[in-house]
């Protein structure tokens, strides 16, 4: 088509001439010479379009509505949870001037998304009871490796310690991060009836080559930790750092990581005002004390506050760049660069709405409604819900006596619900089961529709 | 034409810390029925010893001033869908269009799980799966994973296959070195490093493109693979590339395509054509989607057929009429993320793919090379500036200047150079990358810039100079038209005043 396209402002052909005639060419040709004729591509790129903008509104939009329409929000967590977004945040994350913007090199025109950043920080931190929190890594996974990483760098050990019951798609990102280095990973028992991390065991597998003792709270499975003070002192007492990792939703209503202890706090900042689009982007945490052995090996972007040199007005910059790949290279902390800048913009804005008022009661009302739907799937016949006798916050797993937690699943399709994880791939041990989430964005009505789904799927 | 005048909006805007009034609140998230509060107590229910005891000092802000405070933050910011140009080298800054954003907030993309059962979800799937067959395309690779969430993600990744593909051969204890010219993008050795890789350095010869003699030497039974741009960061087409990818290959070692610098040539020339085995694709900048100030961005990963079999799980199959994921990969490096990437962006870069088409992916392509070397032609002659390494061969989609004529005439410095260009509204390049470049200024005005931008850029630029030969005062106090001038960076990295959060703030007043 000869119509110049909507995105490309040059491509009228008097304006490409007149570019060519100063540039002193004849042909945009004449501007690849140096690539050899051999390599250049002839044919023609197999890809669809061109199409005009309501074109691919249309296509777009029906292959995304081959998509099933559920009755309520799937009944899904382990890492990623559907959670409401408030108006205001998508909104903030529009905008264009935050959008379209790239890392701010350039501070003096970037104070906006400098500060919204630094106030990510900040709110995470006072989240998690911390006083260093960087720009984000790219998801709670990313950010358990480089957290592993961190530690062996900063006591030279090669071991980190795991729960048996730890997210197996965290550890096999954590186990992609650490093989380089050749970190072992070594797994810590639980209670079979609680869940709650074996104690003794802990204290005989650390040892002096720990590098690091890391917690999941809530668990993967949903039940929160007890003893999160005395892990931290065993680890401590071997000078291994003590790594947690949290849901931040939870954190409105059980005790923070800095309070009991944490050296350093990872997690998956998605519900704090990101969709989750099939799981990305996401938002991983990382937080550290002010230690300033620590924050010189954090890895990733750190916004500073300072202030002009003129007029000693207060400003924002990345600051530690020195640490940093463009800076460093091959010795950087991290080879992260972009991270997910935009995610933590939207996590400042949630949690600025929320306050400290609206976040207690968002995770009350979570733990609730999660707490209904136990007592409600736990009265069917041949259904326990939970398997683990211990407090759960917005997750928790089922056990089915009879059938199969997939076949189950696929009959709760059949009633427009998507029922919890079957577990059986990950935990065999855990039999037919399945990890279920039930936060604010199902209703007591949704619950007592899964209820009678599941009852007619577990008979 | 004269250039516009500008002046950053600048509210002044506190803290949102200082906006705090107790009892006030943002939002409302719902209750709990009734009927389930009276069946379930919170206090009883969770163990003491674990409850909060002390609430999380956040502010307590009503909704209007939560969203004055982020729009007026917004608006001291600088986007290129708002601004100008946004010329910085190597980001590719191109314009963003809006039906991609209308579309990546779908309800029927933002609000499904990852976990959901895969015959829930096959919208999303499909287009992931077209998206890789167009990504396979462009790159001329067999295979690829969507996985990693940004370009260095996807260059770690690249070396976890290169290392795997070692390993498998029983070879990997020995081949222990990355070469990485002196002129790559950071991450490069970054990425290499931790993927537990040595990493040898080439020096590129006087016209910008690798020393062969160089990488003759260094190339050996040690190698594990080269990481190489190309276009290179000097925005020039390193013609060798056949040769280099031949001396790699009969060491023994792998191609690494670092994907940054892809914008110059879709559907002109492929890296995997050039003879690279494993290449990543920035999909916020060539594909166009938003860099959100620092993310999300996407990294895929492509390769060829011998390498397939390492790349992580789950891949994206398509059986009997179905999309499904796949796991069972015995080979694969495992995981890079915890699920399947930043599908979001994916969806953005798909409505991108499909709105140019073939032959629009060809025409961005080359315009973006014009533009950079019509930059390149009415600037090289500036009085100050130069145009180190090859100035007679043509740029690709970037060019690099050197202002270190001016800088030793004048003072004035490719900084200063660029915080003038601020105060015009215009964003700056990239400034002292590639490091073999002294005073360098890295422009890359993309495809989307009309010329009218270009000529304001030039315009600005010019004028800077000669001022700098003139009154060299007056352009070392840019910037004065954006929110603040010059920033303390020194005491922001000071141990002694090193402030990274509200909480440390409040410390710092208090001693």
């Amino acid at each position: 088509m000869s119509r110049a396209h909507p995105y490309l402002p040059n491509s009228v052909p008097e304006i490409k001439e007149k570019m060519m005639d100063d540039i002193g060419v004849e042909s945009i040709d004449d501007l690849y010479v140096n690539i050899p004729e051999k390599l250049r591509f002839k044919g023609e790129l197999q890809v669809p379009g061109p199409y005009t903008e309501q074109e691919v509104k249309r296509i777009v939009s029906d292959t995304l509505e081959r998509n099933m329409h559920l009755k309520c929000p799937p009944f899904l967590g382990g890492g990623v949870w559907p959670h409401y977004v408030p108006s205001v945040v998508d909104e903030v994350v529009h905008r264009a001037e935050f959008l379209t913007s790239y890392t701010p090199y350039q501070p003096e025109i970037s104070q906006g998304i400098l500060q919204s950043i630094f106030e990510y920080q900040s709110l995470v931190c006072e989240l998690v009871e911390m006083a260093v929190a960087n720009a984000s890594m790219y998801d709670w996974s990313s950010a358990l490796g480089e957290a592993a990483l961190l530690a062996s760098r900063l006591n030279h050990r090669e071991t980190i310690l795991v729960p048996t019951h730890i997210s197996p798609s965290r550890l096999a990102v954590l186990k992609t991060y650490t093989s380089p280095v050749g970190m072992n990973i070594v797994k810590i028992n639980i209670d079979s009836e609680t869940g709650m991390i074996d104690l003794e065991d802990l204290k005989e597998k650390v040892k002096d080559n720990t590098s690091a003792v890391y917690i999941e709270t809530p668990s993967y499975l949903g039940f929160a930790e007890d003893n999160v003070e005395a892990i931290g002192e065993i680890a401590h007492e071997k000078k291994a750092l003590y790594i947690a990792g949290v849901d931040p939703i939870s954190l409105g209503i059980l005790r923070a990581p800095g309070s009991y202890g944490a050296d350093v706090v990872v997690g998956e900042g998605q519900p704090l005002g990101n969709h989750m689009s099939f799981g990305g982007p996401l938002l991983g945490i990382f937080a550290c004390n002010h230690d300033n052995a620590i924050i010189r090996q954090m890895p990733g972007r750190i916004i500073g506050v300072t202030e002009t040199i003129a007029d000693k007005r207060r400003a924002f910059v990345m600051t530690l760049q020195t640490r940093e790949q463009h800076i460093r290279r091959e010795k950087a902390t991290s080879n992260i660069c972009s991270n997910e800048a935009l995610c933590s913009v939207a996590g400042a804005a949630y949690l600025s709405l929320l306050g400290p008022n609206g976040l207690r009661d968002l995770a009350e009302t979570c733990t609730s409604r999660a707490h209904y739907a136990i007592r409600r799937i736990n009265d069917l016949d041949g259904v326990k819900a939970p398997i683990y006798n211990s407090y759960h916050f917005k997750e928790f797993t089922v056990r089915y006596a009879n059938g199969r937690a997939a076949d189950i699943n696929k009959v709760l399709l059949t009633h427009g619900y998507q029922g919890g994880k079957p577990l059986k791939g990950e935990f065999p041990e855990l039999g037919e089961s399945a990890l279920y989430c039930v936060t604010e964005m199902h209703t007591k009505k949704d619950i007592d529709g899964l209820v009678t789904a599941l009852k007619e799927a577990t008979q | 034409m004269t250039v516009r005048k500008f002046r950053q909006a600048d509210w002044d805007e506190p803290l949102i810390f200082e906006l705090s009034h107790k009892g006030r609140y943002g939002f409302h998230p719902p209750e709990a029925e009734e009927e389930i509060r009276d069946e379930v107590n919170v206090e009883w229910l969770i163990p003491q010893g674990i409850a909060r005891e002390t609430p999380p000092g956040l502010p307590e802000v009503s909704e209007v001033e939560v969203l004055r405070h982020f729009i007026h933050l917004s608006q001291m910011n600088y986007g290129v869908n708002s601004g100008l140009i946004y010329p910085l080298g190597s980001c590719t800054m191109k314009y963003n269009p809006i039906i991609n954003e209308v579309l990546a907030s779908h309800p029927d993309l933002i609000g499904a799980h990852p976990d959901q059962d895969s015959s829930t979800v096959q919208g999303i799937l499909e287009f992931l799966y077209k998206l890789k067959q167009g990504y396979l395309a462009v790159t001329g690779m067999d295979d690829a994973t969507l996985q990693p969430a940004a370009g260095a993600h996807g260059e770690w990744t690249g070396i976890m296959l290169i290392r795997a593909y070692h390993q498998d051969r029983g070879d990997l204890a020995k081949r222990t070195e990355i070469i990485i010219p002196d002129s790559a993008h950071g991450t490069n050795p970054a990425s290499a490093a931790m993927g537990g890789f040595k990493i040898v350095e080439v020096p590129s010869g006087p016209d910008g493109c690798i020393n062969l003699e160089a990488l003759r030497a260094v190339v050996g039974p040690q190698t594990a693979g080269l990481m190489l741009t190309n276009p290179n960061t000097l925005g020039i087409f390193d013609h060798q590339i056949a040769e280099i990818a031949d001396i790699v290959h009969e060491a023994g070692g792998l191609m690494y395509y670092d994907g940054a610098n892809l914008n110059a040539i879709m559907g002109k020339c492929r890296p995997g054509d050039m003879g690279f085995d494993v290449v990543h694709v920035n999909l916020h900048k060539t594909f166009s989607t938003p860099h959100g100030g620092g993310g999300p961005g996407s990294g895929p990963v492509g390769c060829k057929a011998i390498l397939a079999k390492y790349l992580p799980v789950p891949d994206i199959v398509f059986k009997e009429g179905k999309y499904t994921l796949e796991y069972n990969k015995p080979m694969s490096i495992g995981k890079v993320h915890g699920y399947y990437g930043n599908v979001n962006v994916m969806l953005k870069a798909y409505a991108y793919m499909i709105t140019m088409g073939p032959e629009g992916l060809r025409e961005a392509s080359e315009l973006s090379v014009l533009n950079a070397n019509y930059i390149a032609r009415k600037l090289k002659d500036t009085k100050g500036l130069s145009l180190p390494f090859a100035p007679e061969k043509p740029r690709m989609h970037e060019v690099v200047l050197s202002a270190q004529k001016l800088s030793e005439d004048t003072k004035v410095r490719a900084l200063n150079v660029a915080k003038n260009l601020l105060d015009h509204g215009l964003h700056a390049p990239t400034i002292y990358f590639p490091q073999i470049v002294p005073e360098a200024l890295m422009v890359e005005p993309t495809e989307t810039e009309p010329i009218e931008v270009l000529n304001d850029f030039i315009e600005v630029v010019k004028k800077t100079c000669e001022m700098a030969y003139t009154n060299p005062q007056e352009v070392l106090k840019a910037p004065v038209n954006t929110v603040v001038g010059k920033i303390d960076e020194a005491k922001a990295a000071h141990p002694k005043t090193i402030c990274l959060s509200w909480r440390r703030l409040c410390q710092l007043i208090a001693e």
